[in-house]
């Protein structure tokens, strides 16, 4: 009878973990590789728009950002709630723009610098007006190669996202 | 004595080690956005010189109001259709003689553009309009451009524009010299004689 009973114990043979870390570094290779590492510290909302006539953009070394959007959660008891510029790792006025940008300029390597390009990083919520102020100043700085950085998608779903 | 085997490592904390990464990586990821939609400003003007003269019906007007209501040519229209009419617009083609445009396949109008070199899409935004709004405006004016380039790019070397701007810019640096690099260099040129993209922002105004 014992040939019978051995054949109760249907449980299943436990899941092999061998694989286990296999997997896992392949993740994390991924993540190593895709990974950039911020160089500022993102102090207003940022939430890129969709657009499909977009062009993949200079290298970094030639890149200028300005971020524009409202002050994050953290911030909104100093800034307020409306629009602000962010330069660098700080809120700033839009005046500093011209500043901001001659310094980035001449920071450059000198064969690089009339091939500065500005990326305009600008919440997709945020108003024009400060955007226009914005370009003001650059035109002042004679920095007008720019760029509105946007992500691949479809430009309708931004109308109908809100 | 006899040599003893060294015992094996313990492997099974690997797998610890490894998710301990793949969190820190996890979390401190951004993938950064570098693609936009390039644009370029134009130099600073002083008061005193006139702006040049051009005429009304060269002009293609885009107003964008506060509430994201997009009025063109003094009447309402939907994002959607702005393109079509942009391209109707821009490839008119209604100039005689010299301003003619040979190449424009419009309706040649004589109340809109003369040729695509004349033609100007103008774009003046509200400042409580949002910036969502504005760039997918900016998107359909810069598709409209895109659509008539690779029309003409097509009926000129068989390939679009589009492609061959990526191929002219996926050349790497060592190929820079190259006899095929330089003509389609000189090639994207001519297409971008034909329709160049004037597309053009206001200076804000001051008084609303």
């Amino acid at each position: 009878m014992s040939k019978f009973n051995k054949k109760k114990s249907g449980d299943l043979p436990p899941v092999s973990t061998a694989s286990l870390p296999d997997i896992v570094f392949m993740l994390l290779f991924f993540f190593m590789v895709a990974t950039v590492m911020r160089d500022d510290e993102m102090l207003v909302e940022n939430q890129l728009p969709a657009a499909n006539q977009v062009e993949k953009l200079e290298d970094k070394n030639k890149l200028v950002n300005i971020y524009i959007g409202k002050p994050g959660v953290n911030y909104q008891k100093t800034f307020g709630t409306s629009d602000v510029v962010q330069l660098g790792d700080k809120i700033s006025r839009v005046e500093d723009v011209y500043n901001y940008v001659n310094t980035k300029r001449s920071a450059m390597p000198e064969n690089l610098q009339d091939q500065m390009m500005v990326s305009l990083k600008v919440d997709r919520n945020a108003k024009v007006g400060v955007l226009t102020d914005v370009k003001q100043e650059l035109r002042k700085a004679q920095a007008l190669k720019i760029t509105y950085t946007s992500n691949q998608g479809d430009p309708m779903n931004n109308i109908k996202r809100r | 004595m006899a040599r003893r085997a060294a015992p094996e490592v313990n492997a099974g904390s690997m797998a610890d080690i490894a998710f301990l990464l793949l969190i820190f990586f996890l979390v401190t990821t951004t993938i950064e956005v570098d693609s936009g939609i390039v644009s370029k400003l134009p130099p600073e003007v002083d008061e005193k010189t006139p702006p040049p003269p051009v005429k009304k019906k060269n002009i293609f007007q885009v107003l964008v109001n506060k509430d994201n209501q997009l009025l063109v040519e003094e009447e309402l229209m939907e994002l959607k259709d702005l393109t079509e009419a942009a391209v109707a617009f821009i490839d008119n083609g209604g100039g005689e003689g010299k301003s003619g445009c040979a190449y424009c396949e419009g309706e040649r109008s004589p109340d809109s553009s003369d040729n695509p070199k004349k033609a100007i899409v103008s774009l003046v935004n509200d400042r409580q309009a949002t910036y969502n709004y504005y760039i997918s405006v900016t998107n359909e004016l810069v598709r409209a451009y895109t659509i008539l380039r690779n029309r003409a790019a097509t009926q000129r070397y068989g390939e679009t524009y589009e492609s061959m701007y990526a191929r002219y810019k996926d050349t790497q640096e060592s190929d820079k010299e190259t006899p095929e690099y330089l003509e389609l260099e000189k090639r994207l040129d001519v297409i971008r004689e034909l329709y160049p993209r004037n597309l053009s922002e206001a200076e804000p105004q001051v008084a609303g």
